[in-house]
């Protein structure tokens, strides 16, 4: 056994992150660690990586005691990690980043022509053919990712950890990366792969270990397992059937009355005009690749850019959303994609993170009282089943599921009539998943619309009356009731009608 | 109530620490005598002298929550001390002294927010201007020359006394008690930390985020134009060149020894007017033990490297678990776990 972890324990504050967990890793193969978000997944690569210091138990590894108190000494005694977030620097080059640390020197200097050829070396076998003089920036993620992976193999070479490697690759790097992923395993290393992508883990994992609320639930060869055996150990309980009850719902949309019309809204460089009408308790999905003006779209709706061309009106006359500020006046609500930049406040608690919207529109003079606080926080903890030790907790401290619950709690604080969700379920496990799917048509039957985002079509079908389809920042096509299927959207999102290409010739 | 007690504790017991030290050099440090209807005493005079950092320290605590700094303040003492003298020698009375002065603090504030704000400099390079540029301006005003003035009244805003207090002592409590009031009482508390945490975030959530931060640059020009006042009116005088100089570094330092984080977020005013006493207490108790005055910087500078030290958030995670540690032995069974 390469590593091996016995009844390894780890406390925070109010929380039991881990309890009594084993798991090991043989030389030679791809072991997945999966759970939900809040399952302690990442806490134990923290307390592997010397990140944190575990409270109880052992780690060994090659059958020797190790305790790693810094991420330098875990890489030293041979584990190292790539993250999401590349953990390299762009500004410097390939070789340099490759080298970082143990360049090689000539009388004292940096001596550059052997720092390049031992990155060469270094990258030699991960079928990379690029120029190690240029800037790692100039390359894409899954170049960066590879760099990264090459990296910690060298330094380290027995253990490798990727935390949630294909979160922003697409199809193709994603082969490309699991062929280098294979290529170490079979050199012998031993492998742990994070993914919140089951296809992934089936694809490439040998064995496969579940967590569950910090406890190992069961460890099994990816093989023998089937996919509803693996989410039933995930969650714990039967998935939620939010697909087959919003399939019900299509055939009532359209007598729904109209809440809102954005007629041309647009800005150069941004999104191309567009119309867009939504019905009241309503759900709309935005399909399209990453760059296709979804969010962009959002962002125009909600005043984060300022539209340049067209209006907006509802049945009292005409909406202004040039600000954010004006578009919470007029009752939207907008959960930004980026969760931990434009979502929540890390270090406000829960409780000021729910009120902060509510209160930022009653204005500074009338402050929420504090019971009134205390009790709408307890009542979205409760109804949105926000899993933390208290209210007062710092929201930063939640995990990523639990974060997003929280936005949106802030929002149905507010009670908007038009809320815009960018990709909610964005890094957050099956669980969540679906419970968040289960809250957007909760709050649709009170008659909220709602505008979602999401690259998972599966997602977007099982909540959306209607999906508009972005291609090139243009909102191409509406798919309505029999069409909002997958393969009809991918075809949409695909299609190559010249029209935007004309178009295009024709503006210059 | 308790939450905010435990939160000036570590700032209490440091002074406390350092009242005890000095009165090891000097034993009559903590006496006080009561003559013709006035306190004095060293403790008197620590309040009293402390007067402009504290309030310095309040301002710029609201501008450090919003992660920012404000190094202007200063030079803005200058300017609006010298509005004050050029005021009270061109016969306008001391309510025109009073209300130009303020008024020019809350420009300068305006100033400094709105290159912040709507410009988008960094905060700390935005003030700089007005750190740099303000002397000149505060000399333009004074035409060069050190503006002396004989007005009692506006004097006795510097060196009087109110029911045996010194006025100086009594603004700047003043000041910081209204402040704590304002941000706590109202929720611009809670608003100036969320911009300061997450800026992008807090605006997507309707907080009015430019207008904010203006207020807060605004606060600390307002409570520097304060600290102006006290101190021409303590000389009788305006100087340019010197009213508060390098007083923006001790108002930070204040601040810091507050423990409020340069990053922004979570402030209390109350931990940072406490700060500027520390520091007082360190000049004031330097000068009282009788050390030879080219040791006053050195002494100062270790001092203040203590405290910084004892309180850097490193060692709070070995002083946590010290204390966990003494509980756990206090109570030998650890109560179960209920929600697991």
């Amino acid at each position: 056994m390469l590593l091996s972890i016995r009844d390894l324990s780890k406390s925070f504050p109010g929380t039991r992150a881990l309890d009594g967990v084993d798991f090991d890793l043989r030389a030679g193969e791809v072991h997945a660690l999966l759970g939900e978000n809040g399952a302690g997944k990442s806490t134990l690569i923290k307390c592997l990586t010397g990140a944190y210091r575990r409270d109880a138990g052992e780690i060994r590894l090659d059958g020797e005691k190790i305790s790693p108190s810094s991420t330098s000494e875990a890489q030293e005694l041979g584990i190292g990690t790539v993250y999401q977030e590349v953990n390299l620097l762009p500004n410097l080059t390939v070789a340099q980043n490759l080298t970082f640390g143990r360049e090689p020197r000539r009388f004292g200097m940096v001596d550059g022509k052997a720092q390049r050829e031992l990155a060469r070396e270094m990258l030699d076998g991960y079928g990379l053919d690029i120029d190690v003089g240029r800037d790692l920036g100039a390359y894409s993620v899954a170049v960066r990712q590879i760099v990264a992976i090459a990296r910690a193999v060298a330094l380290s070479g027995k253990v490798l950890i990727l935390d949630e490697p294909t979160a922003s690759l697409d199809a193709a790097e994603v082969r490309m990366l699991f062929d280098v992923i294979r290529d170490l395993r079979d050199r012998g290393l031993g492998i742990i792969f994070v993914s919140h992508f089951l296809d992934q883990v089936f694809a490439l994992c040998d064995r496969l270990t579940v967590l569950r609320n910090g406890r190992k639930i069961t460890t099994e060869t990816t093989a023998d397992l089937d996919r509803v055996k693996l989410i039933e150990h995930m969650l714990g309980h039967e998935l939620d059937r939010a697909s087959e009850e919003a399939a019900t719902t299509d055939s009532v949309a359209d007598d729904r009355p109209e809440l809102l019309r954005f007629e041309g809204i647009g800005r150069a460089g941004v999104v191309e005009p567009f119309d867009l009408t939504i019905r009241k308790g309503e759900v709309i999905g935005l399909a399209g690749l990453l760059g296709s003006g979804r969010t962009e779209t959002a962002e125009l709706m909600f005043g984060v850019r300022t539209p340049q061309t067209g209006k907006t009106r509802d049945a009292d006359g005409p909406v202004s959303h040039a600000t954010p500020r004006e578009a919470i006046a007029a009752g939207f609500g907008f959960a930004p994609e980026d969760r931990k930049t434009h979502g929540i406040i890390a270090d406000l608690s829960v409780r000021e993170n729910i009120i902060l919207a509510m209160q930022a529109h009653r204005g500074w003079t009338r402050p929420i009282p504090r019971a009134e606080q205390d009790a709408i926080a307890e009542d979205y903890i409760a109804k949105l089943d926000i899993r933390t030790s208290d209210a007062d907790k710092p929201v930063g401290d939640l995990s990523g599921g639990n974060q997003q619950k929280v936005v949106l709690a802030r929002w149905l604080a507010m009670n908007p009539r038009y809320l815009i969700l960018d990709e909610p379920t964005r890094g957050i496990d099956v669980g969540a998943h679906a419970e968040i799917l289960r809250l957007i048509q909760e709050i649709t039957e009170e008659g909220m619309s709602i505008l979602v985002i999401s690259s998972e079509l599966d997602e977007l079908i099982a909540v959306v009356d209607r999906v508009i389809v972005l291609r090139d920042r243009k909102h191409m096509r509406e798919l309505t009731g029999e069409e909002v299927a997958t393969d009809a959207i991918v075809r949409a999102i695909a299609s190559s009608d010249h029209a935007p290409d004309a178009a295009r010739d024709h503006a210059r | 109530m308790k939450r905010a007690f435990l939160r000036v504790l570590p700032q209490l017991l440091t002074l406390a620490a350092l009242i005890a030290l000095v009165t090891l050099f000097f034993p009559q440090f903590l006496s006080v005598d009561y003559q013709a209807g006035r306190l004095s005493g060293p403790v008197i005079d620590v309040l009293k002298r402390g007067a402009p950092v504290a309030l310095l320290a309040v301002g710029m605590t609201l501008v450090i929550a919003t992660r920012g700094i404000d190094l202007s303040v200063g030079t803005v003492m200058a300017i609006t001390g010298a509005v004050a003298a050029w005021t009270i020698s061109a016969g306008w009375g001391v309510g025109a002294a009073i209300i130009l002065a303020l008024a020019a603090g809350i420009a300068c504030g305006v100033w400094n927010g709105c290159l912040v704000a709507i410009f988008g400099i960094q905060p700390i390079v935005a003030t700089l201007i007005l750190m740099t540029s303000g002397r000149g301006i505060a000399q333009l005003i004074t035409e060069g020359r050190i503006l002396t003035f004989t007005d009692p009244a506006f004097a006795w805003l510097g060196s009087g006394t109110l029911l045996g207090i010194p006025v100086p002592t009594i603004l700047w409590i003043v000041a910081a008690i209204a402040t704590v009031v304002l941000m706590r009482r109202t929720a611009l508390g809670l608003l100036v930390e969320a911009i300061g945490i997450n800026r992008a975030a807090s605006a997507l959530a309707g907080v009015n985020a430019s207008v904010l931060l203006i207020a807060v640059y605004m606060a600390s020009g307002l409570c520097a134009a304060l600290a102006g006042i006290i101190a021409t009116a303590d000389i009788r005088g305006a100087d340019a060149n010197n009213a508060g100089l390098w007083l923006e570094l001790d108002a930070i330092l204040a601040v810091v020894i507050g423990g409020n984080s340069l990053l922004g977020g979570r402030f209390s005013v109350a931990a940072s007017v406490l700060g500027a006493m520390i520091i007082q207490t360190i000049d004031t108790g330097i000068l009282l033990a009788g050390f030879p005055s080219e040791y006053n910087l050195v002494i100062k500078a270790a001092l203040v490297l203590v405290i910084l030290v004892l309180q850097s958030p490193n060692l709070a995670d070995h002083w946590h678990f010290v204390r966990e540690n003494v509980r756990r032995r206090r109570e030998p069974e650890p109560s179960p776990d209920v929600k697991s």
